[in-house]
């Protein structure tokens, strides 16, 4: 399987995404710019974290428009995995992949440790290898990650199962609980905890690893027959 | 050529945790009188000779300078002679 990681000016956890998919996950990876025009060769896109376009206007805003997002686009339309962390999910709300927007987070302040994360639905491509309600440890770091969606939103994203993660105790005020979502076709996922922060017991945790066994999983039964 | 002024606000029905902040340090400085303190964003540009002026600016709103999920918009246009 082959993953692209994007890189717009202002990415800074493409590395830490690059490594994860590389050294732990165990698969194909390459640096993708925000330039390019082809993302056909992928089976799989990741957008990483950091503060693309300096975070200017709102966080995500000016990513959106970047030339390789109509690519993303059509990957998602295409039922590829795509998956969003932290700035990475921004870019995707922003862009209109997934549903509702980002708030500065309640409490005003950046926040940066290990929380634990409970997995709402483990049906997904991305959350397959978690058992359901698991509890997980994954690092966050963000100061705009106060997820905001509507009531009737939120009772829509609750009736079609695209809570993917809530956070066990909510550190920024997210409508819900809500730390990851998916798209009502469950091929884009955004979160802003960093699951490419944890991928070895060395680093803290290796619960955020599953996550792209998930992917590869789900990727190798859909190939099965065809390939 | 135009000037244009937008203004960015929040949706009335989502908290806006800067204001809040904000209205708490009026208070500790005495203004107790303020409250319901909101922030948003004023963004200035300049319009070159165009039709379509209103139409153009609303698209630019919704496209890029506003999240109409969370946040409302209006814009004020004055034409101005070209320096």
């Amino acid at each position: 399987m082959k993953f692209a990681v994007i890189v717009f000016p202002g990415s800074n956890c493409d590395v830490d995404m690059y490594h994860a998919i590389k050294d732990e996950l165990g698969e194909e990876v390459e640096y993708v710019r925000h330039t390019e025009k082809d993302l056909s060769r992928f089976d799989g896109i990741l957008l990483p974290g950091g503060f693309s376009y300096g975070d200017y206007l709102r966080c995500g805003a000016i990513s959106r428009f970047a030339n390789v997002m109509e690519e993303v686009q059509k990957a998602a339309k295409a039922g590829k995995p795509v998956l969003g962390v932290c700035n990475g999910f921004q870019i995707l709300l922003e862009s209109g992949l997934l549903p509702g927007a980002m708030q500065r987070n309640e409490n005003l302040k950046f926040i940066c440790e290990p929380l634990t994360l409970v997995v709402e639905n483990n049906k997904t491509m991305f959350t397959n290898a978690y058992k359901e309600k698991q509890e997980i440890t994954i690092p966050v770091a963000h100061g705009e990650g106060n997820y905001y969606c509507s009531e009737e939103l939120l009772e829509e994203l609750e009736e079609n199962n695209q809570i993917a993660f809530r956070y066990k105790d909510n550190p920024n005020g997210s409508v819900s609980d809500i730390a990851g979502i998916t798209n009502k076709e469950g091929n884009v996922l955004g979160m802003m905890p960093h699951p490419e922060r944890a991928v070895s017991e060395l680093l803290g945790s290796a619960d955020g690893l599953q996550l792209f066994q998930s992917i590869v999983r789900q990727w190798r039964e859909n190939h099965v027959i065809t390939s | 050529m135009y000037k244009v002024k937008v203004f960015v606000t929040l949706r009335e029905s989502v908290l806006d945790p800067q204001g809040t902040a904000v209205e708490q340090s009026l208070h500790h400085l005495g203004y107790k009188e303020a409250s319901e303190v909101r922030i948003g964003k004023f963004i200035e540009l300049t319009v070159e000779e165009t039709e379509n002026v209103e139409t153009r600016v609303k698209e630019m709103c919704e496209k890029l300078l506003a999240n109409t999920v969370i946040e409302d918009y209006r814009f004020e246009i004055e034409e101005v002679a070209k320096v």
